[in-house]
């Protein structure tokens, strides 16, 4: 079971005079569990989501980011003693997502001419390959030399890597129709041309391609229908139950969490996280508004 | 997807190209460019008198004519010193015009060819393949089935022996001037290879012909000289590919390429240039096409340190059309300029120009195209879209896309963009395990991918390889 523990984060625009953004985040996700992130616009959850992937565009001005890792959290792969509490603030967004990090994006990047299928496969034998690094110091050299594509680029490189292109398309076909997607997807550009409720449902596919341990949507439910809304939130519990994903989902609305039920929501204000309780605190957070927390927060204070 | 690639594999690319040969040749001519150079070349390849008046009068041509050397943003020429280097270097080589079997080469440059791979390919992919090493073509051979349905591929000097009536009809008259410009006029002067093509009526040449030109020696010059005929009816498509190790020393290549598209006749014509970095790449290429001909132009342009390339259509006869896809990768110290011309003279015709650049450390790409739509040429249409990728900002882009349009009754189309790598484009595929030179790489195979899909899959592979190596420089 993995644990993504925040403690005190502090951080800023990385820029001159860039603005303080967060301002002593505590947070802690374990796998299996799900967590709603709520708070008004600009209280600091896109950022802290943002920071645990290792955006460049934050400076960490103070706290820590650690992930704890126990034997059962890459299948068989057994995690040697000294590899298994990580400072995720050393690490690059590459090396987080190996082991185990992964965001959804609110906007999800278009990248033309590069196939789903071409993407993902390379994604994930790109993060077999440096986790297996990362974990055993293993820095397989010869097939860095190999790096190219002996196929075609829409396929992508035969052998490069540990999941084969057959075996690959048959873990993207079992996947995407358990998100209900459409098997043209595979051939299509990633997200190029995608309406948003597309891309959504790709970034809920991707994570359960790449199975991460904690999965960071930011707004997964924003701009999406109420059909999609269902088929992103089975997707999301799929995660949970299917491959005991922890869930981190920072959401404005009460309404995605009658279909993803919050084990723990954490309420967001002025860069803090101000008030933890189960998922009854969704349902008064919709009744009565962020002044209430505010009122509750400060005058407790 | 099979294990006819594998060869592929077992090649690593770069050493395939940076590797030199000891030069060893029988015949190199002074240097410099004199009417007695030219004299003396002539005489070695047994000319007829009619060609050596041909390039003496380009000689005269070259003289008269100055360097361009205001065009905005062009490649700095002047260091281009024609009189530094040696026009002509015949290697060592006992059969004149080609062997047709690799091995009779000297081991010297039949091993060259084997790193650069083009038996292997042969074997696999083409229906002929020339190979030509510093002036003049040292193998040449075509499947025997296609010499019996009369296709002809053979070496330039050979066939102004051979072909003599077709060559003196085609060669640098009505297509390729030597008065055109001035490169095109030192280039008649004093070519010496390169590939003749002759594909007669309705026959379609399934399987690509190929010609690989090498430049071996320091300081010298290549004018290969390539012309295509291809009758009504007929299919065919030529792959040129070049290299050359790097040295100190300047080197130029000159070439010239005639290609006549007859009535409904189709021919591609696809190039992956890898010259050296001290390498001024200036050609003159251009086809001439008929009623309902197809002419296609597919370029890659990695290598030189300067190129200035504009593969040229001239669309004569009615419903010809045209199809432009090129690529050029600029980085430090390189300015790859490329584009198209076009030229609609007649009625329901039709061009596409589509232009893909990468500039990174300070190199600079540019893209100058013109399209000609002549009066009277009714209902044609034309669709010009350029795209530029910068990695930083001490790398250029320009885009010059002239129109000249004297016809109301047409439709014309003009797209570009500029963009710099997006660095949100990076962390998303970084999120996903990529790292960051994977990432920039799969960003840039995804932006040239309409142009790799286009180019069959040894090429594909190629050129994916040689982005892929151009971006090690700048990474990691």
């Amino acid at each position: 079971m993995a644990t993504l523990e925040i403690k005190n984060l502090h951080a800023r625009v990385a820029e001159e005079d860039g603005e303080q953004i967060l301002r002593g985040v505590d947070l802690e996700v374990k796998s299996g569990e799900i967590h709603a992130l709520m708070g008004p616009n600009g209280s600091g959850k896109s950022t802290t989501s943002k920071i645990i992937a290792g955006h460049p565009a934050y400076e960490v001005t103070d706290g820590e980011i650690l992930l704890h890792l126990e034997d059962d959290d890459f299948g068989d792969l057994e995690i040697p003693d000294d590899a298994r509490t990580w400072n995720l603030l050393e690490l690059e967004p590459n090396e987080r997502a190996a082991l185990g990090i992964f965001l959804g994006f609110q906007y999800p990047a278009e990248i033309e001419g590069v196939t789903m299928t071409n993407f993902l496969r390379t994604a994930l034998n790109a993060k077999i390959d440096e986790r297996e690094e990362l974990l055993f110091g293993e820095d397989d050299e010869e097939e860095e030399e190999e790096a190219g594509y002996d196929t075609s680029p829409m396929e992508g490189n035969v052998d490069d890597g540990e999941v084969g292109v057959a075996e690959f398309q048959k873990l993207l076909k079992e996947k995407m129709e358990l998100l209900d997607m459409d098997e043209k997807f595979m051939q299509r550009y990633l997200n190029a041309g995608f309406s948003g409720g597309e891309k959504k449902q790709n970034e809920v596919l991707q994570a359960a391609i790449l199975e991460p341990s904690i999965a960071v949507l930011d707004e997964i439910d924003s701009g999406l229908d109420i059909d999609r809304l269902q088929d992103v939130s089975k997707g999301i519990n799929a995660l949970r139950d299917e491959q005991g994903t922890g869930i981190l989902q920072i959401t404005h609305y009460q309404r995605i969490l009658e279909y993803v039920e919050p084990d723990h929501v954490h309420i967001m204000l002025d860069g803090k996280v101000v008030k933890s309780g189960d998922a009854s605190l969704a349902s008064d957070l919709e009744d009565k508004g962020y002044d209430w927390v505010r009122e509750e927060v400060y005058e407790a204070a | 997807m099979s294990s006819d690639q594998d060869h592929l594999k077992e090649t690593d690319t770069e050493a395939r190209f940076e590797f030199k040969k000891e030069q060893k040749a029988a015949f190199v001519a002074e240097k410099g460019l004199t009417e007695e150079t030219i004299r003396v070349i002539s005489e070695d390849k047994d000319e007829p008198e009619w060609m050596l008046e041909r390039r003496l009068r380009a000689l005269k041509q070259y003289q008269k004519m100055p360097m361009p050397t205001d065009w905005p943003g062009q490649p700095d020429l002047s260091k281009v010193n024609v009189d530094e280097i040696v026009p002509y270097i015949r290697p060592d080589v006992e059969v004149r015009g080609g062997v047709d079997d690799w091995r009779d080469l000297p081991d010297d440059i039949k091993d060259t060819f084997d790193k650069l791979g083009i038996p292997e390919a042969e074997k696999n992919a083409l229906s002929g393949v020339g190979a030509q090493y510093e002036s003049e073509v040292v193998y040449q051979n075509m499947q025997e089935r296609w010499e019996e349905k009369g296709v002809v591929f053979m070496n330039m000097d050979q066939a102004v022996q051979e072909h003599e009536d077709i060559v003196k009809e085609y060669f640098m008259t009505k297509c390729v001037p030597p008065s055109d410009n001035k490169f095109a006029a030192l280039h008649g002067a004093i070519w010496s290879g390169g590939s003749f093509v002759y594909v007669p009526e309705d026959v379609t040449v399934e399987m690509p012909v190929q010609a690989y030109f090498r430049m071996n020696s320091e300081g010298m010059g290549q004018f290969e000289h390539t012309l295509i005929v291809a009758e009504k009816g007929s299919e065919v498509h030529y792959i040129e590919g070049c290299s050359a190790p790097k040295y100190s020393a300047f080197n130029l290549h000159s070439g010239g390429v005639e290609v006549f598209v007859g009535e409904d006749a189709h021919v591609q014509y696809s190039t992956v240039q890898n010259w050296s970095k001290n390498t001024y790449n200036l050609n003159t290429k251009r086809a001439i096409v008929e009623k309902g001909g197809r002419m296609e132009w597919i370029s890659g342009s990695m290598g030189s340190k300067a190129t200035m390339l504009y593969p040229a259509s001239i669309l004569k006869g009615r419903g010809a059309s045209d199809n432009h896809i090129t690529i050029a990768f600029a980085g430090e110290g390189q300015n790859i300029d490329t584009g198209a011309k076009v030229y609609h003279n007649a009625p329901e015709t039709k061009s596409t120009i589509e232009s893909k650049s990468i500039s990174k450390d300070g190199g600079r790409t540019n893209y100058r195209g013109l399209v000609h739509i002549a009066n009277g040429a009714k209902n044609s249409s034309t669709a010009v879209e350029c795209d530029a990728l910068m990695f930083d900002n001490e790398s250029t882009s320009d885009t010059m896309p002239y129109m000249e349009i004297n016809e109301s009754t047409v439709d014309v189309a003009h797209e570009a963009t500029v963009g710099k790598i997006g660095d949100e484009d990076i962390f998303y595929l970084q999120s996903r395990g990529l790292d960051d030179d994977d990432a920039k790489q799969m960003i840039v195979s995804g932006f040239i991918e309409p142009i790799t899909e286009e180019l069959p899959i040894e090429y594909a592979v190629e050129l994916n390889r040689l982005v892929e190596l151009e971006m090690e420089g700048s990474l990691g």
